[in-house]
């Protein structure tokens, strides 16, 4: 196994051991990143000078006994709609292809705390609206495990690092499901932790009440880590949550026994792939093998989230996006007659298809007259998913299902047809909207050898059961251990 | 015909927190463009609102100081529309839940006591400054201003009158300023006006088609606004022309308003709680405390400078209105303990000077002491009322104590009388014309020689020392 392909937790042990410093590390990992990212594309940005120089002062720090941190002198790569101070921060937009936030994201600052170095930035779809990153300004991210196809999105580039070697772990954020599919296209473990225990500061926000950041990794032992590193309450974030956070890593125990796990019959009975849907029931099998105890039941609203996911998402957007003016950042049209036309030619240029689409749905639903019959119906239906999530925890400790109805895409696949891409987010736009945990993890590979992905959702702050599960799984299964021959 | 004008205020007024409403930047006027911004208020992706406490509680004192009820419960909206001064592209503002809700101020025009109810009090940031550059083809921005904290007051449509509208406005400020929320300076725009104006036939119940006008920033303004607009209103209607649901703005210096935007054109705001920022909770207790640090408010203040004072109703109602003013009464009450004299002197020569000077009640340039100090030198016979007049001009122009004015220029009364009665053999020898006329019975010619032995002492002589001596001198 090369350098590359290991955990944070084995680099770490590497580290700790002397038997490679950091910077020899964050070296192996640019060079890898010059070998196979031009093929995969998942980086806007790489930091290389920096990267080094910072692995050198992090390596300093470890050799006089200064940091204790288990994330020091790891390499990490952010999504880029994650502030980073004098780094540029475009969201794979042209509307901010050239700006450098002045800042840092709280996740930012608190990963710089904890000595990792950052190598750069990944490519994702425009603003994160997007299920395959191929909404990007910049370029397409392409499947490690076959590069005709998708990442999925919209963290692509952040969960196509991780698959590829060419990050230790990443960081990236999940709206209606882009950290969980582009995680299970790519065969990693992608976390979106409950709304409001990951700080949204610094995070460029898409849709205020849906979005958290979360981790992105090669298995759950280094997603626990992760959690540590990130979770928290900020005074700086006024959704974020003011509970107590626990030590992730001692949930990481090899034990399912007596846990009550609910399956919804509708995330495995309407649309979803054969091959999808025997893998996460072998999954199902092999918790219950281990003492779970898992049935089926009814989660009847299902079918109402993804209508609701997008008419939330998209009037929350629509406002936030608006400050994209062209005044006082970022790109500006070139041409334009008066103020109303600065604005109109700067976000008609500046705006990728996708974008603007939302934008325009958003802001009719917030329209006068539209309010009651979009909006207002979407954050009744959010009620009743909520709910429903809420009914299903008074029985079951975690709910299981498939992470997305397919596996990985050809590109170009459903990119013409945006209903069709919407439908992907089915099983997870729901968990967003309830603001829960969920953990997407390996649970098998299709017959083109394309990684299937396995959801366990919990109970709002119980982070910790979740990767209970997913470490018993990956305990009994070699399914995370596959890496992607690139 | 008759017609009654109908007015409603939308009242804006920056609250005098130090920070800003979403960030810690300092609220303070002035300052290098650009300056007292962070990445917060200036809208840079991925920041967030964090709602400054202080806010709250300020636009709890204004609600309970104008009798409103506290919503338990209320939250933030966001209020969408694009304009250059706005950095995120949408106002953190209230929509359906304010703050505070349904209030009166008492105000009395014409010795009549009228109720006006305030609708609502909600808080809001505000915008940054457009500043056009004469030179150059574009407009720059300045967001120093951009999240400083507003509340906004809106009345009901209970006003009938400019005088009305003043009268509101007067007490509005004097309470805003009496709780210490904000500091009211009109030509700093901390306190602006939007009017809603409409007239009817006299006697006739339903209203009739309103206009906005926006953004007033002087209490001038606002009178001659609505002079003007319903002037204009009431000849659209006489002519057979119907009343236009719009915005206008109103131009003060060539005293018209026009039209900027109709009822079809007026933005749709789009509206949504902002999804950044959680309810705000005022529970019982937190309301009982800032009930508690209310001071106080002018109306009672009022009421007792009547009782306690013996002040006339007017002169009570002028030294309340200001607080700056009534804390300077009061102390300089405190020092001379003659309440009367020392609102004569307010009422009288420092509101007159104030007012030549074009200054502000903020701006008096001595302490309240020294007009109790000038007092007592009258009390005291040191100096005569005429020369205390002089004085006290001097007091206003130099800020120096009256005592050592008095002591440097030699102003004191002269009470010697043998000084004195050399000066009147002085006037006497040099007025044989006007002994002669006294002797004939001309009493205007007494009157002439008293003001001589004035001139030649400079005022300074007591008048009745020298009535009293001229008299021997001449009855001789």
């Amino acid at each position: 196994m090369e350098l590359y392909d290991l955990s944070v937790h084995e680099m770490s042990d590497l580290i700790k051991s002397k038997k490679i410093s950091s910077v020899e590390l964050t070296q192996v990992i640019l060079d890898r990143i010059k070998k196979v990212d031009g093929e995969i594309g998942s980086y806007i940005t790489v930091l290389e000078e920096s990267a080094i120089k910072r692995a050198r002062e992090v390596q300093d720090k470890i050799d006089k006994g200064e940091t204790n941190s288990p994330l020091a002198g790891i390499p990490v790569a952010f999504k880029d709609n994650i502030c980073t101070e004098g780094i540029k921060t475009t969201c794979a937009s042209k509307m901010l292809d050239n700006f450098i936030p002045p800042y840092n994201a709280t996740v930012s600052h608190k990963l710089f705390l904890e000595d990792t170095v950052l190598v750069g930035k990944l490519n994702m779809d425009e603003f994160a609206m997007g299920g395959s990153t191929e909404n990007s300004f910049h370029k397409l991210t392409k499947n490690p495990w076959d590069t005709k196809r998708v990442p999925g999105g919209s963290s692509g580039g952040a969960a196509a690092s991780v698959a590829a070697g060419l990050a230790a772990f990443a960081l990236g954020s999940d709206t209606g499901g882009s950290i969980r599919q582009p995680a299970s296209f790519c065969g990693v473990v992608g976390m979106k932790p409950t709304y409001g225990a990951v700080s949204r500061y610094g995070l460029v926000a898409f849709a205020s009440s849906l979005d958290q950041i979360g981790p992105i990794s090669k298995n759950v032992s280094d997603c626990a880590l992760i959690l540590n590193a990130i979770t928290g309450y900020d005074l700086n974030d006024s959704t974020s949550a003011n509970v107590n956070y626990p030590d992730y890593t001692k949930s990481l125990q090899n034990d399912v026994k007596g846990l009550k796990i609910g399956i919804p019959k509708e995330y495995i009975t309407q649309g979803i792939n054969d091959e999808v849907k025997k893998a996460v029931l072998d999954g199902v099998k092999v918790l219950e093998n281990l003492g779970a105890k898992c049935e089926e039941f009814s989660l009847p609203i299902t079918e109402y989230a993804i209508p609701a996911y997008y008419l939330i998402s998209s009037a929350e957007a629509s406002s936030n996006l608006a400050r994209y003016d062209g005044i006082k950042y970022g790109f500006r049209a070139e041409k334009f007659t008066d103020l109303s036309d600065l604005y109109r030619q700067t976000r008609s240029e500046g705006f990728g298809t996708e974008v603007k689409r939302r934008i325009m749905l958003g802001t009719y639903a917030l329209s006068s007259g539209y309010y009651d019959e979009y909006y207002n119906k979407a954050l009744q239906v959010r009620t009743l998913i909520k709910k429903g999530f809420s009914d299903a925890f008074e029985k079951y400790d975690a709910v299981l299902g498939p992470t997305a109805p397919t596996t990985a895409y050809k590109i170009g696949e459903k990119s013409e047809d945006p209903l069709e891409m919407y439908l992907g987010d089915i099983y997870t736009a729901s968990v967003n909207i309830a603001g829960l945990p969920g953990l997407s993890i390996p649970c098998g590979m299709d017959s083109n050898n394309l990684p299937i992905g396995m959801q366990i959702i919990g109970k709002p702050f119980d982070e910790s059961t979740l990767l209970r599960i997913g470490y018993t799984f990956e305990k009994n299964t070699e399914f995370h251990k596959n890496r992607a021959k690139i | 015909m008759e017609y009654e004008i109908v007015i409603g205020l939308e009242v804006h007024s920056e609250l005098s927190t130090k920070s800003k409403i979403f960030c810690s930047c300092t609220t303070e006027f002035g300052g290098e463009v650009n300056t007292h911004t962070c990445p917060i208020c200036t809208g840079m992706p991925g920041v967030l609102p964090v709602l400054n406490k202080k806010v709250v509680e300020y636009a709890v004192k204004a609600g309970l100081a104008s009798n409103c009820k506290i919503a338990e419960y209320s939250k933030q909206d966001r209020k969408n529309y694009f304009y250059p001064d706005l950095p995120k592209a949408y106002q953190i503002s209230q929509y359906d839940l304010p703050l505070c809700y349904e209030g009166y101020i008492d105000i009395e025009v014409d010795d009549v006591q009228k109720r006006i109810g305030i609708t609502r009090i909600h808080i809001e940031e505000d915008a940054g400054k457009l500043m056009h550059d004469e030179w150059e083809t574009g407009s720059l921005v300045d967001y120093n201003r951009g999240g400083v904290p507003l509340i906004e007051i809106v009345s009901e449509p209970d006003l009938r009158s400019a005088q009305e509208v003043k009268a509101y406005l007067e007490n509005l400020k004097a309470i805003l300023e009496y709780i210490n929320v904000s500091d009211c300076k009109m030509q700093e725009g901390s306190l602006r006006a939007d009017v809603n104006l409409s007239v009817r036939p006299k006697g006739q119940k339903e209203f009739g088609t309103r206009t906005e006008m926006k953004n007033l920033n002087s209490f001038k303004a606002i009178i001659r606004a609505i002079e003007g607009e319903s002037a204009r209103q009431i000849e659209v209607i006489k002519s057979g022309g119907v009343i236009v649901q719009e915005t206008r703005r109103w131009d003060d210096n060539k005293g018209v308003s026009y039209a900027m935007r109709s009822k079809e054109e007026a933005h749709d705001y789009r509206y949504f709680p902002d999804p950044d920022l959680m309810p705000i909770v005022v529970d019982e207790k937190w309301k009982e405390e800032i009930k508690n640090s209310l001071p106080e408010l002018p109306e009672a203040r009022k009421k007792r400078y009547i009782s306690e004072f013996s002040l006339p109703h007017y002169d009570a109602s002028i030294l309340t209105s200001s607080k700056v003013l009534a804390d300077f009464f009061e102390e300089a009450v405190a020092k001379s303990k003659n309440a009367k004299a020392v609102s004569n002197w307010i009422m009288g020569d420092l509101l007159r000077i104030l007012k030549e000077k074009e200054m502000e009640i903020e701006e008096i340039p001595f302490p309240a002491d020294y007009l109790a100090k000038l007092i007592e030198l009258i009390e005291k016979g040191i100096i005569s009322g005429t020369i205390a007049k002089k004085v006290f001009v001097q007091m206003f122009d130099e800020r120096k104590d009256p005592g050592v004015i008095v002591k440097e220029k030699g102003l004191e009364v002269i009470s010697d009388e043998s000084a004195i009665s050399g000066i009147i053999l002085k006037v006497l020898e040099n007025n044989p014309k006007s002994i002669e006329d006294y002797k004939n019975g001309k009493e205007k010619a007494f009157g002439f020689l008293v003001g001589q032995v004035m001139r030649e002492t400079k005022g300074k002589a007591d008048p009745k020392i020298i009535n009293k001596l001229l008299k021997t001198e001449l009855d001789k």
